[in-house]
Protein backbone atom coordinates (compact mmCIF):
# COMPACT_ATOMS: atom_id res chain seq x y z
CA UNK A 1 0.00 0.00 0.00
CA UNK A 2 1.30 3.22 -1.29
CA UNK A 3 0.33 6.43 0.99
CA UNK A 4 0.14 9.97 0.16
CA UNK A 5 -1.02 11.55 3.19
CA UNK A 6 0.22 14.91 4.61
CA UNK A 7 0.98 14.63 8.33
CA UNK A 8 2.82 12.58 10.28
CA UNK A 9 -0.30 11.18 12.53
CA UNK A 10 -2.43 10.58 9.38
CA UNK A 11 0.57 8.38 7.91
CA UNK A 12 0.76 6.50 11.20
CA UNK A 13 -3.00 6.22 11.44
CA UNK A 14 -3.09 4.84 8.06
CA UNK A 15 -0.51 2.19 8.19
CA UNK A 16 -1.88 0.93 11.56
CA UNK A 17 -4.88 0.51 10.77
CA UNK A 18 -3.92 -1.32 7.62
CA UNK A 19 -1.24 -3.63 9.04
CA UNK A 20 -2.55 -4.16 12.65
CA UNK A 21 -6.20 -3.03 12.20
CA UNK A 22 -8.14 0.73 13.31
CA UNK A 23 -7.17 1.61 16.42
CA UNK A 24 -9.44 3.58 17.64
CA UNK A 25 -11.59 0.38 17.08
CA UNK A 26 -14.41 2.31 15.36
CA UNK A 27 -13.96 1.36 11.74
CA UNK A 28 -14.80 -1.65 10.22
CA UNK A 29 -11.02 -2.61 10.59
CA UNK A 30 -11.30 -2.83 14.14
CA UNK A 31 -9.12 -5.87 15.65
CA UNK A 32 -8.38 -6.57 11.80
CA UNK A 33 -4.74 -7.17 11.13
CA UNK A 34 -4.48 -7.17 7.34
CA UNK A 35 -0.96 -7.28 7.63
CA UNK A 36 -0.59 -4.90 4.00
CA UNK A 37 3.10 -3.58 4.13
CA UNK A 38 2.80 0.15 3.88
CA UNK A 39 5.05 2.73 2.81
CA UNK A 40 4.50 6.27 1.91
CA UNK A 41 4.78 7.10 -1.74
CA UNK A 42 7.94 9.73 -1.25
CA UNK A 43 10.18 7.10 0.59
CA UNK A 44 13.32 6.45 -1.20
CA UNK A 45 12.56 2.38 -1.73
CA UNK A 46 9.41 3.89 -4.33
CA UNK A 47 11.23 7.05 -5.09
CA UNK A 48 14.26 4.83 -6.38
CA UNK A 49 11.73 2.67 -8.51
CA UNK A 50 9.73 4.97 -10.03
CA UNK A 51 10.41 7.12 -13.44
CA UNK A 52 12.09 10.22 -12.44
CA UNK A 53 9.82 11.85 -14.77
CA UNK A 54 7.19 10.62 -13.85
CA UNK A 55 7.71 11.28 -10.30
CA UNK A 56 8.90 14.73 -10.97
CA UNK A 57 5.41 15.66 -12.71
CA UNK A 58 3.38 13.69 -10.20
CA UNK A 59 5.12 14.40 -6.65
CA UNK A 60 7.56 16.92 -7.35
CA UNK A 61 5.60 20.00 -6.13
CA UNK A 62 3.80 18.00 -3.38
CA UNK A 63 7.36 16.73 -2.15
CA UNK A 64 8.87 20.43 -1.65
CA UNK A 65 5.46 21.29 0.45
CA UNK A 66 5.17 18.30 2.57
CA UNK A 67 7.69 17.56 5.55
CA UNK A 68 8.61 14.30 3.40
CA UNK A 69 11.25 13.33 5.98
CA UNK A 70 8.46 13.26 8.94
CA UNK A 71 6.32 11.11 6.90
CA UNK A 72 8.88 8.98 5.99
CA UNK A 73 9.52 8.52 9.64
CA UNK A 74 6.42 7.77 10.15
CA UNK A 75 5.53 5.02 7.89
CA UNK A 76 8.92 3.52 8.99
CA UNK A 77 8.38 3.23 12.77
CA UNK A 78 5.01 1.34 12.02
CA UNK A 79 6.56 -1.12 9.57
CA UNK A 80 9.63 -1.24 12.09
CA UNK A 81 7.01 -2.27 14.90
CA UNK A 82 4.70 -4.70 13.15
CA UNK A 83 7.77 -6.40 11.35
CA UNK A 84 6.28 -6.59 8.22
CA UNK B 1 10.52 -3.94 -1.51
CA UNK B 2 9.99 -5.05 -4.55
CA UNK B 3 7.56 -2.96 -6.98
CA UNK B 4 7.75 -4.76 -10.21
CA UNK B 5 5.08 -7.10 -10.37
CA UNK B 6 3.12 -6.04 -7.04
CA UNK B 7 -0.31 -5.32 -6.61
CA UNK B 8 -0.64 -1.67 -4.99
CA UNK B 9 -3.31 0.32 -3.61
CA UNK B 10 -2.61 3.89 -3.90
CA UNK B 11 -4.40 5.68 -0.66
CA UNK B 12 -3.96 9.57 -1.70
CA UNK B 13 -5.61 12.28 0.57
CA UNK B 14 -6.82 15.64 -0.92
CA UNK B 15 -4.43 17.88 1.24
CA UNK B 16 -1.27 15.35 0.47
CA UNK B 17 -0.70 13.50 -2.57
CA UNK B 18 -3.67 12.66 -4.91
CA UNK B 19 -4.45 8.81 -5.16
CA UNK B 20 -4.66 9.31 -8.88
CA UNK B 21 -0.78 10.61 -8.89
CA UNK B 22 0.40 7.57 -6.48
CA UNK B 23 -1.24 5.54 -8.71
CA UNK B 24 0.57 6.83 -12.13
CA UNK B 25 3.73 6.48 -10.04
CA UNK B 26 3.37 2.64 -8.88
CA UNK B 27 2.57 1.81 -12.33
CA UNK B 28 6.16 3.55 -13.76
CA UNK B 29 7.62 1.31 -11.37
CA UNK B 30 6.33 -1.47 -13.06
CA UNK B 31 3.22 -2.15 -10.21
CA UNK B 32 -0.46 -3.22 -10.71
CA UNK B 33 -2.93 -0.38 -9.11
CA UNK B 34 -5.79 -2.30 -7.70
CA UNK B 35 -6.92 0.49 -5.92
CA UNK B 36 -6.65 4.26 -5.99
CA UNK B 37 -8.82 6.61 -4.07
CA UNK B 38 -8.54 9.95 -3.10
CA UNK B 39 -9.83 11.00 0.56
CA UNK B 40 -10.87 14.27 1.65
CA UNK B 41 -11.15 15.45 5.17
CA UNK B 42 -13.21 18.78 4.69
Amino acid sequence: MLLGTPTADSTELYAITMTEGDPSWAGALAGVALGLLVYHVTEDEVKEQADPAVYDDEIGIAEMVLEVDVLREAAKKVRDRVSV
Amino acid sequence: MELQGKKVIALGERDGIQGESIGKVAKSAGAEVVLEVTHCFV
